[in-house]
C-alpha cells in the first residue's frame, strides 16, 4: 500500500519547510472550522482550491480522497436539512425543509472539503518522515509524534500481512459469495490480523526497549528556514488573518 | 501437466527475474528446484499458480493455457500450493477449520470436508492437532497444517516452496516421509539441496533467469534404470 503518492512532486509545497506546513495548516482548520460567516468559508474554500491545484498532484488520485470526504458529508445532507429547526422552504410528506438546515449543511460541506484540500495540499506533499520531524521540532507532545507515527508504520505492514493472507486464501480456491462460508472466512481472516499486529507490536516494542527507547524519538538531521519558507509563512498568516477579520467584522454575512 | 516455454518475467522497476524460462512436469515426476537468493524461484512457483502473469512466454497447465483468472481458478483446483511461510496460509482459529476451508471451497459439504480434514490428519501423523488453535502451533506444526491445507484439496500436483526452512532435521525426516509415500507428482523449491536430492527425480539449477540441469540426482535415476557395472564411472 502506498501512503505517500502525494509526496513525490516539485511544487513550492513540496519545497516547502513541512513546519511552516503544520502549523499553516493547524491554523487554518481552527479558523476554518471555528469560522460561521458564508464569506470567510467561500474565501477559505476557495483559496484551499487554488493551493491544492497549485501543487500539480494526480487529479483522479486527488478527486478520489476528496470523494471519500463527502461520502460522509453525503450522509448530513440526508438528515441536517430536515432536523433542523427553523424557517420551511418545501414540504415533502412529513419532512419539513428548512431554510437553516440547508444553510447548514452547505457551511458543513464547505468548511469539510477546504480543510481536507488543504491537508492533501499542505501534508500530503510531505513524506511522513519529515512530518514526524517536523512535529518533533515543534514540540508536539511525544505520544502524539509516537500514535501518529506507529500508526503510519504499521498501517502498511498489516495491509501486507493483510494481502499475503487473501492470496493464501485464492490458492485454496477461495472466491467470496453471499453466503455464510464467505463470511465465516472473510472474519477469521480478521480476526487473525487483529490477533498478529497485537502480537507483533508487542514484539516491536520490545525490541526497541531492549535498543533504550524510553519514550524519546532522536532526530538526526534539522530543517533550515529558507528565504521561500519566511515568505510562505508570511503568506499564510495574511490568509489566516484576512480569514479572522473576515469573521470577526461586521458587514457581509 | 505443467509447461512453461519460454518463460520471462520482471518486477516493475526492477531487472529480469526469468529469461526465457522453460520447464515440464509431467504426471509422476518429482521436479526439485535450487537457486540462489533473489534468483525467482517463488516467482517461478508464483506463475505457475497464476498469482502473477509473465511478462512473455506461455504456461500451459493440464492442457489448457489459462489467460483468465476464471481459467486460473479452474486450474488451481488441481494443484496444491504451500507457502514458504505458513503463516501466510493458516487463518482460521482452529486446525480443523483451516484444512476445511479449502474442501469446502471446491464445494465439499460440511460433513464432507470434515472426513477430508480427519482423512488427512491421519495421513500426516497430526490427528492429535485437530482442535488445537492454528495460532499457537509450533513453527514445524504449523508447517505440517499447511501441508495439510493442501493436500486436503487431493491436489494432483503438489507445489512446495521452501519446505524445510526453519525445520529440525527430525520434522524434515518426517516431511520427506510423507511426501514419499502420498506424493507423485510434485515441485518442491529449496535451499536443502540433500532434502531435495531425496525428494525429488531430478534437480533443476535456476540461474540467470532460465532452468538448468544439475546432475544432482543422477545417482538416484541411474540406480533405478539399470544395476551398476564395472567400468561405470564412480
Amino acid at each position: 500500500m502506498h501512503l505517500e503518492e502525494f509526496a513525490e512532486g516539485h511544487s513550492i509545497w513540496h519545497r516547502m519547510d513541512p513546519r511552516i506546513k503544520i502549523l499553516g495548516l493547524f491554523s487554518f482548520a481552527v479558523v476554518a472550522a471555528l469560522s460561521n460567516r458564508i464569506s470567510v468559508q467561500v474565501f477559505a474554500l476557495l483559496t484551499a482550491i487554488v493551493v491544492l491545484m497549485s501543487a500539480g498532484l494526480n487529479e483522479r488520485k486527488v478527486a478520489s480522497r476528496m470523494a471519500v470526504v463527502n461520502g460522509f458529508v453525503l450522509f448530513l445532507w440526508l438528515f441536517l436539512p430536515f432536523t433542523t429547526g427553523g424557517e420551511p422552504i418545501a414540504q415533502l410528506g412529513w419532512l419539513v425543509l428548512t431554510r437553516e438546515g440547508i444553510v447548514l449543511s452547505l457551511s458543513i460541506t464547505m468548511k469539510a472539503n477546504a480543510i481536507a484540500a488543504a491537508t492533501i495540499a499542505l501534508l500530503g506533499t510531505s513524506t511522513v518522515f519529515d512530518l514526524v520531524h517536523a512535529m518533533i521540532h515543534l514540540r508536539i507532545p511525544n505520544l502524539l509524534v509516537q500514535l501518529f507515527f506507529f500508526c503510519y508504520r504499521y498501517i502498511s505492514v498489516i495491509h501486507l500481512e493483510y494481502t499475503r493472507l487473501r492470496t493464501g486464501m485464492k490458492v485454496r480456491c477461495f472466491t467470496p459469495r453471499s453466503n455464510i462460508h464467505t463470511y465465516r472466512s472473510l472474519a477469521y481472516l480478521m480476526g487473525m490480523l487483529f490477533v498478529r499486529s497485537y502480537d507483533r507490536s508487542e514484539r516491536i516494542y520490545q525490541a526497541m526497549v531492549l535498543r533504550g527507547f524510553s519514550g524519546t524519538f532522536w532526530t538526526l538531521d534539522h530543517f533550515h528556514m529558507h528565504r521561500r519558507d519566511w515568505i510562505a509563512l508570511v503568506c499564510m498568516s495574511l490568509v489566516i488573518l484576512l480569514m479572522v477579520v473576515g469573521q470577526l467584522a461586521g458587514g457581509i454575512p | 501437466m505443467i509447461r512453461l516455454e519460454d518463460i520471462g518475467f520482471a518486477y516493475p522497476n526492477s531487472t529480469r527475474v526469468l529469461e526465457g524460462l522453460d520447464l515440464l512436469c509431467d504426471e509422476g515426476t518429482r521436479i526439485g528446484i535450487v537457486g540462489a537468493n533473489g534468483s525467482g524461484k517463488t516467482t517461478l512457483l508464483h506463475i505457475i499458480m497464476g498469482l502473477l502473469r509473465p511478462t512473455s512466454g506461455t504456461v500451459t497447465l493440464f492442457g489448457r493455457q489459462p489467460s483468465s483468472e476464471a481459467d486460473f481458478r479452474e486450474a488451481r483446483r488441481r494443484m496444491g500450493f504451500v507457502f514458504q511461510d505458513a503463516d501466510d496460509q493458516l487463518f482460521c482459529p482452529t486446525v480443523a477449520e483451516d484444512v476445511a476451508f479449502g474442501p469446502r471451497n471446491l464445494g465439499r459439504s460440511a460433513k464432507q470436508a470434515h472426513e477430508m480434514v480427519s482423512r488427512t490428519l491421519d495421513m500426516l501423523g497430526i490427528e492429535h492437532l485437530e482442535k488445537r488453535v492454528t495460532y499457537q502451533l509450533s513453527g514445524g506444526e504449523k508447517r505440517l497444517v499447511a501441508l495439510a491445507t493442501a493436500l486436503a484439496m487431493e491436489p494432483e500436483v503438489l507445489i512446495l516452496d521452501e519446505p524445510t526452512a526453519g525445520l529440525s532435521e527430525e520434522t524434515s525426516e518426517q516431511l520427506l516421509g510423507i511426501l514419499s509415500r502420498h506424493i507423485s507428482t510434485s515441485i518442491i523449491v529449496s535451499h536443502d539441496r540433500s532434502f531435495l536430492q531425496r525428494a525429488s527425480d531430478e534437480v533443476l539449477l535456476l540461474e540467470k533467469g532460465v532452468l538448468t540441469e544439475t546432475g544432482m540426482s543422477e545417482m538416484g535415476t541411474w540406480s533405478r534404470s539399470r544395476p551398476p557395472s564395472p567400468g561405470d564411472p564412480l
